[in-house]
């Protein structure tokens, strides 16, 4: 926890990654509402590999694109939520936590620890999209 | 470039107004109840500061309480008034609670007295309703008046959008109703306003707008943070809500800050000097911002009343932006400003003033408030209609469609 926002956090308010969308994106979620100030929509391209281990086929996010309608820390959680996601397996991208997003930010004050649930939510949310699409 | 348009949130101290507080740091430290030489030399200063002020509102000396600043006025004022009613009441008889009248967009000072003397059971209060200019209606005051009514607290100028009350109307119509209260057995009833936000630019005689108690802070207008004041008229008795010694005749103890009553005097001083020609000057500005940032920037809205409003608060929503993010990119490029947002705020709610305005919560939460002061130049206004129209392409770049 953090009294003000981290410098981590202010780069990504000035240079946010992976902001924008995906055309035909194979997995899509938005999470919070305008009425509480927040808006998170986050777009999947999902690819598969083989793991060098067994040869297994897994997939992964290939790309991962956020649009945010917030506040700084509403911002600068959904683009490293795409940082920490892409190129992550499934399987692992699921688990995901909101720990790991406040960790990777240096912090978040106490007052936005909530964004970053919203984050971990959204990731979750998009994922499970695409596997009820594929379904 | 450097731009502080937050003024209405605070403003720097004015370098007379810190030289006349100087001295009474060091040489003249004397406490003004002491009877020796050093004492006697600050109650004279405190005295004298008593004076000037009560000159700046046309009122008697002994009717400004010298207090920390306009959250301690307001509890004082409030609580002091409802203390005396509730220490009349007989319980046996289970006479009527009195009544207090007040806007649903007053500062938290009186929000949360107000909420408080209800919890404790000792007044009921009504909370006007606004119109969408955040306007109170005078005759919406008058309708709200009970027989039990004994306070009417509205502020003169919304801090958020700037919307200046009908302070003169309430004023009379408390008059009149007053004169033919006491035929009917009903106590008197007392009009409070809280004036933070008009002192500098609006006229503040308080005989002629017909205000019983006033509070202020002085540091909205250039004197230090830590001081103000609460007006009461002669007549008026108020259980003081803060014991000890008997300072400031019996009604708020405490050693008196000397040093910072000597400046809260100056900084009026120099505010009442050419009052209406700044006032002019401040409006001139605002009103290029306002229309500037309207014409610039499609989605938004000026907040408050159009003609109605203190010259020195520009307010605005704007549409897909969040306040905080608009701010801090402001800040990137020097300019300080202000937000009624949530997250600005640190709170879950936006603003409840802009809600009571019948804002929408999703609009409130891209408030963004501009305040000028007496440095304010046509170049930094300039500066920042040059640079806000980027900020909310960029931010509603990033929003989701």
């Amino acid at each position: 926890m953090t009294l003000t926002y981290t410098k981590k956090v202010l780069d990504l308010l000035r240079n946010p990654k992976n902001m924008g969308q995906i055309i035909k994106p194979d997995g899509v979620a938005v999470v919070g509402n305008r009425v509480c100030g927040d808006v998170m929509k986050l777009y999947l391209r999902i690819g598969r590999r083989r793991r060098a281990i067994d040869g297994k086929e897994e997939e992964y996010v290939k790309n991962i694109k956020f649009q945010t309608l917030g506040c700084p820390a509403a911002i600068a959680t959904s683009s490293i939520l795409t940082e920490i996601a892409k190129g992550k397996t499934l399987t692992r991208a699921l688990k995901i936590s909101n720990r790991e997003i406040v960790e990777e930010l240096d912090g978040l004050p106490r007052t936005k620890l909530h964004c970053s649930v919203l984050a971990a939510e959204a990731l979750k949310k998009a994922i499970r999209n695409y596997q009820g699409n594929e379904k | 470039m450097k731009v502080y348009l937050d003024n209405a949130a605070t403003t720097p101290v004015d370098p007379e107004v810190l030289a006349v507080m100087m001295p009474f740091f060091k040489e003249k430290f004397g406490n003004p109840s002491s009877v020796h030489y050093q004492g006697q030399e600050a109650k004279i200063a405190l005295d004298r500061a008593r004076v000037e002020v009560a000159d700046f509102f046309r009122v008697e000396p002994e009717e400004i309480i010298f207090t920390s600043g306009a959250t301690e006025s307001v509890n004082l004022a409030h609580k002091g008034l409802i203390e005396t009613f509730q220490k009349s009441r007989v319980p046996a008889c289970q006479a009527e609670k009195p009544h207090i009248v007040t806007t649903s967009i007053e500062h938290k000072a009186v929000l949360e007295t107000c909420r408080h003397l209800e919890k404790l059971g000792w007044a009921e209060v009504t909370y006007l309703p606004v119109d969408r200019f955040g306007l109170v209606r005078a005759e919406a005051v008058e309708r709200a008046i009970k027989p039990n009514t004994v306070l009417i607290s509205v502020m003169y100028v919304n801090n958020e959008v700037g919307t200046i009350q009908p302070i003169k109307k309430i004023g009379d119509f408390v008059k009149k109703i007053n004169l033919s209260r006491p035929a009917s057995g009903a106590p008197r009833i007392f009009f409070h306003t809280d004036a933070t936000q008009a002192i500098q630019y609006l006229n503040c005689d308080v005989s002629e707008l017909g205000i019983d108690l006033l509070s202020l802070t002085g540091h909205k207008f250039y004197a230090p943070k830590g001081v103000g004041l609460l007006l009461v008229k002669s007549g008026i008795s108020l259980v003081r809500q803060q014991d000890g010694g008997g300072q400031d005749h019996g009604r708020r103890a405490g050693t008196e800050n000397v040093a910072f009553i000597a400046g809260l005097a100056e900084a009026l001083k120099q505010r009442a000097a050419g009052k209406e020609q700044e006032a002019k000057r401040v409006k001139e500005l605002r009103d290029r911002l306002a229309e500037g940032i309207l014409k610039k920037i499609s989605g938004v809205v000026l907040t408050g009343h159009p003609e109605k409003r203190a010259p020195h608060i520009a307010s605005f929503t704007i549409r897909g932006v969040e306040g905080e993010a608009v701010l801090m990119y402001l800040a990137d490029e020097g300019i300080a400003a202000s937000s009624g947002s949530a997250c600005a705020a640190g709170d879950l709610n936006p603003s409840h003033v802009l809600l009571a305005m019948g804002v929408k919560p999703e609009l409130a939460h891209g408030s963004l408030r501009f305040s000028l002061g007496k440095k304010t130049t046509i170049r930094e206004i300039d500066y920042v209609l040059s640079v806000l129209p980027e900020i909310v392409v960029k931010l509603r770049k990033m929003a989701p469609k």
